[in-house]
């Protein structure tokens, strides 16, 4: 009896209780994957002209911290910059006793406090030593880069970490504006993408298995019930019910556009009781109220078919990684049954509990059998690909055949610039965004033309050390090489209007001279760790693959370039 | 120690026009006067609050003044990142407000430990702006209505910016609120609609998810079993008892999947938080004091919703002023409703009706009181209506005035017969 329930504490441990706010989003497997993985931040890597030391570095460093508050691994962040006066007024992870130290250590210092379980690393030093050391970035599963950073730093860390599989987020905060990159591996695959609940019910309604076929008809007489009795039949009963008798006066086909399903939806209503003292049933309700989403053929989204389609999927190798292993396998339960294995969950619904437990239970082992199936072709599989012993775990497929309907494979890009050798789906990209009116795309070009002017100071040596990065002469032979870019090999010359958006957000840009604003940086640090989270879990779906912000007009968009 | 050295780029966008600016803006040393002399109220030092007051610190204000009635739980550090596991217990203003003072030379923070409900016009009046980073709907719309309550047409100076931020997981928004000119936290109460609740008799007759068993355990078995003592949501015994109590219950029922953490979450309607979502919204909502304060840019008009889960989404619009808002408005709002339900059952749906969310509502129309909670002679007095119909106390399309001891104003509905 429940007097007799032990009073002493089985709760969770102390780690899950205060992680609790985040397993309830990415669970302990998700948890796991973050505590494994460690952050690379190169967060500056040498002055920016004249009076400058550098990039200040805000972005990153805040971006780390919503790393190392929900219990990364381990970080690193790599800073050659001294801390000045002016980092003080910008960045929250110093303090007055930093002054003249290495803002790599003062840095990695402050953000250590926040977590206990995390690890953090620093080298005062630029990343091009770094990179000499073969065993440097492979410690990494994940690396931020703040810029502006000069072209061959960049560049020489980018291809590196795209040979290791290593994903890049290139990052600007400059003023009210900021925009970011991330740079994935050709094929980066996701399970867990947690779509909407609402979109994910499978019921298949139009194709029952004999054993839910049989539940609707082992009900019986609906009209011979008790009113108790009739409030509280299953809506998926119910609707199972009725598309029989509806078939059976629509030569066998079920109700199929939107008319019929509407008539069908009037014909479903039209046999709830409402002489009862409700006035109405609530089974019948929801029955109604489900038709038009639920009464539907399965059909295979396009995302889940190009997966299929994949040279990866229709090619194993003893080398293929367990997500192509199980699509292949899903592809062939597809092309047998011509659906998807179930998911088997069900959504709550008016009914008795032991009606809906039982219902529940026919979702559940037919979900439970189709991973069988599904299993055991892996396991074919397997043996074919020439590995003595089962490799990929059960709990991995059933995950995988849950959200089958959902999977995605982003096909990542290299973070994107606008230069002579610049790729032409990204130039393309971006001419398409400045024909749309009030595109953000002209920050990014902003930022661009920022980079071109770092990277010549930068590689311009000690004697043009009076260069600044305010300097009208770089910014106007800049801007213009980028916008002939742009336009070359076009029939037309840029527009007015564009030419003024692209000037505007450069007068925009160019007011904070390279210095960046506490509250742009921390919302973009935000955006840029949520990224980080998504692509660390392998859950959720990741950002592809730029990101521009501009907080002058509060809004944000997406472009792939 | 040198203002402008620190400051630089804080004050060089401060001291340069950009294209969004208004014409007529100044740039300079006035505008960083202006903003150096803002005094700023932040309502909440959690998830957001702890960004919000870095964030107000590191973007130049210097009297800030923080309100929160909670005390730091080992669940906050996830994410509130100016508490320590040794500050567990102490009060959350205080904590934070000493922490970004120590941190951030020339700031000065003043803390109060209590509810916002504590404080009257007087108070809110001293400040230039005020920024909510609450988890409670009841306390925004207290906010809000008291903000409406005082704004003088005569006096500029009474009109208080109120920027309120709010997550959920991956998602959130933020949105600046003018006082009595643009669409205010009233406006917009049915774009933030309660959770649907579980039927009574769901859970005391026919329970068929782990959920209803943990509201049967909470709810019913407690009440049965230990009525005597009151139930401490934060008390790992009592949560550990309801645990224990909707497990049995579970397996009664064949029902699978109640866990400890479900229990938790279900008892104290835990929303999922993380850090960094909390810095998109806190950052986001800064932004726009930072702007409003000094002009240096347009300010939000006047939402902006954020949904990360799938790369980065943010939707911007403006909500409209609703003419017929209980607040804001000067009309009754419509509201349908059958006329066959009792009084009573119409009472008890106002708790979930999107555009009303009134727990303990009273009502009157302008002849007569439908019902009165207080005192208990009069409640004694109206409860008979409870059983009547509204078709027996009401005219098709008639005014009622409900009040609710969570706010200081009258609702405003008008009833139209479905």
């Amino acid at each position: 009896m429940t007097e007799s329930f032990p009073a002493a504490l089985t709760g969770p441990t102390s780690k899950e209780r205060k992680y609790d706010r985040q397993l309830r989003l990415w669970a302990a497997t998700g948890q796991q994957a973050l505590e494994d993985s460690r952050v690379l931040l190169v967060n500056s890597d040498g002055p920016l002209g004249a009076n400058s030391t550098g990039v200040s570095g805000v972005v990153g460093v805040e971006a780390l911290k919503n790393l190392v508050l929900p219990g990364i691994g381990g970080f690193t962040i790599v800073d050659p910059a001294t801390v000045t006066e002016s980092d003080l007024g910008v960045n929250f992870f110093l303090e007055e006793e930093s002054l003249g130290k290495s803002r790599a250590e003062e840095t990695c210092r402050l953000l250590r406090e926040l977590n206990p379980d995390v690890q953090g690393y620093y080298y005062s030093k630029h990343i091009t030593e770094l990179l000499h050391d073969p065993d440097f970035l492979p410690r990494h599963k994940l690396v931020i880069i703040t810029g502006p950073t000069n072209r061959s730093s960049l560049g020489s860390l980018t291809q590196q970490a795209q040979r290791l599989g290593i994903p890049v987020l290139y990052v600007h905060s400059v003023g009210f504006y900021s925009t970011f990159s991330l740079q994935l591996d050709a094929e980066f695959p996701i399970v867990e993408t947690h779509p909407d609940p609402e979109t994910t019910q499978d019921l298949r309604l139009l194709n029952p298995w004999p054993e839910l076929a049989d539940a609707a008809t082992a009900f019986g007489d609906l009209t011979a019930m008790d009113d108790h009795k009739h409030g509280h039949v299953p809506y998926i009963l119910l609707l199972l019910h009725f598309l029989e008798q509806w078939k059976q006066s629509h030569g066998g086909n079920p109700p199929s556009s939107y008319k019929e399903k509407t008539e069908f939806r009037e014909f479903v209503r039209s046999n709830a009781r409402t002489d009862n003292p409700e006035g109405g049933e609530e089974n019948f309700d929801e029955a109604v109220a489900a038709v038009l989403k639920t009464i539907s053929p399965f059909s295979l989204r396009s995302s889940t078919r190009e997966i299929f389609e994949m040279e990866q999927c229709k090619q194993l190798t003893p080398q293929s990684a367990d997500f192509w292993v199980i699509a292949s396998a899903i592809n062939t339960f597809y092309n047998t049954h011509g659906v998807l294995p179930l998911p088997g969950s069900l959504p709550d619904m008016k009914a008795q509990s032991a009606d809906y437990v039982a219902l529940q239970n026919i979702y559940k082992s037919k979900a439970r059998r189709d991973v069988e199936e599904v299993t055991s072709t892996i396991r074919q599989l397997e043996s074919q690909l020439g590995q003595a012993t089962p490799q990929i775990l059960e709990r991995e497929i059933e995950v995988f055949c849950k959200n089958a309907a959902h999977i995605k494979v982003i096909h990542g890009r290299a973070v994107p610039q606008i230069s002579s050798d610049s790729d032409l789906t990204t130039l393309k990209a971006i001419r398409n965004q400045l024909n749309m009116e009030d595109s953000l795309i002209s920050v990014f070009i902003a930022t661009q033309v920022l980079d071109a002017v770092v990277d010549e100071i930068q590689s311009s040596g000690q004697q043009e050390a009076q260069l600044s990065v305010d300097d009208e002469a770089l910014w106007t032979s800049h801007t213009e090489r980028i916008l002939a870019l742009l336009s070359r090999d076009q029939p037309v010359p840029l527009d007015v209007d564009v030419r003024g958006a692209i000037a505007n957000a450069i007068m925009e840009l160019r007011r904070a001279e390279g210095g960046e604003l506490h509250n742009i940086s921390s919302l973009t640090g935000g955006l840029v760790a949520q990224e980080a989270l998504k692509v660390l879990t392998r859950q959720y779906v990741p950002l592809d693959n730029t990101c521009v912000f501009d907080g002058a007009r509060s809004r944000s968009e997406m472009y792939r370039l | 120690m040198s203002q402008q050295g620190r400051w630089k780029h804080l004050y060089k966008v401060m001291s340069k026009p950009g294209p969004y600016c208004d014409d007529d803006w100044v740039p300079g040393s006035d505008t960083i006067d202006t903003l150096e002399s803002s005094k700023i109220l932040v309502i909440g030092a959690g998830g957001l609050g702890c960004e919000i007051l870095k964030n107000l610190a590191l973007s130049g204000f210097k009297d800030i003044h923080v309100i929160d009635m909670d005390t730091i739980d080992i669940s906050n550090l996830n994410r509130q990142f100016l508490f320590r596991q040794a500050d567990i217990g102490k009060p959350k203003a205080e904590v934070a407000a000493a922490f970004v003072e120590k941190r951030v030379k020339g700031v000065k923070i003043t803390p109060f430990v209590g509810k916002i409900q504590d404080k009257d016009e007087d108070y809110y009046m001293q400040f230039k702006i005020i920024i909510c980073g609450l988890d409670s709907i009841e306390a925004r719309r207290w906010i809000n209505a008291t903000l409406i309550g005082m704004v003088d047409p005569e006096n500029p100076e009474s009109l208080k910016p109120l920027i309120d931020g709010g997550t959920e997981g991956f998602k959130g928004q933020a949105r600046v609120i003018l006082p009595t000119l643009s669409s205010c936290i009233e406006c917009q109460l049915d774009m933030h609609a309660p959770r649907p609740a579980v039927p009574l008799c769901t859970i005391a007759t026919i329970p068929r998810q782990p959920q209803h068993c943990i509201e049967w355990a909470h709810q019913i078995a407690w009440q049965d079993k230990r009525k005597d003592d009151t139930f401490d949501s934060d008390d790992m015994e009592h949560i550990s008892w309801v645990y224990h109590a909707a497990l049995e219950r579970a397996q009664q029922f064949h029902i699978h999947g109640v866990t400890f953490q479900m229990t938790q979450g279900v008892v104290k309607n835990i929303i999922p938080a993380i850090a960094s979502t909390n810095a998109v919204i806190a950052a986001s909502t800064t932004s726009e004091v930072l702007k409003i304060a000094t002009g240096c840019n347009p300010y939000l008009e006047n939402y902006m919703m954020y949904a990360g889960e799938e790369g980065v989404y943010t939707y911007t619009f403006e909500a409209e002023k609703k003419p017929d808002c209980p607040v804001c408005g000067n009309l009754a709002r419509k509201m349908d409703v059958d006329p066959d339900m009792t009084l009573g059952d119409f009472i008890e749906s106002l708790g979930e009706r999107a555009e009303a969310q009134l727990k303990k509502p009273s009502m009157r129309t302008e002849e007569k009181t439908l019902y009165q909670r207080f005192p208990p002679q009069l409640e004694e007095h109206t409860r008979p209506n409870l059983r009547l119909k509204l078709r027996e106390l009401v005219e098709n399309g008639e005014e009622i005035a409900v009040s609710d001891p969570a706010y200081t104003i009258d609702f405003r509905y008008r009833l139209v017969f479905k």
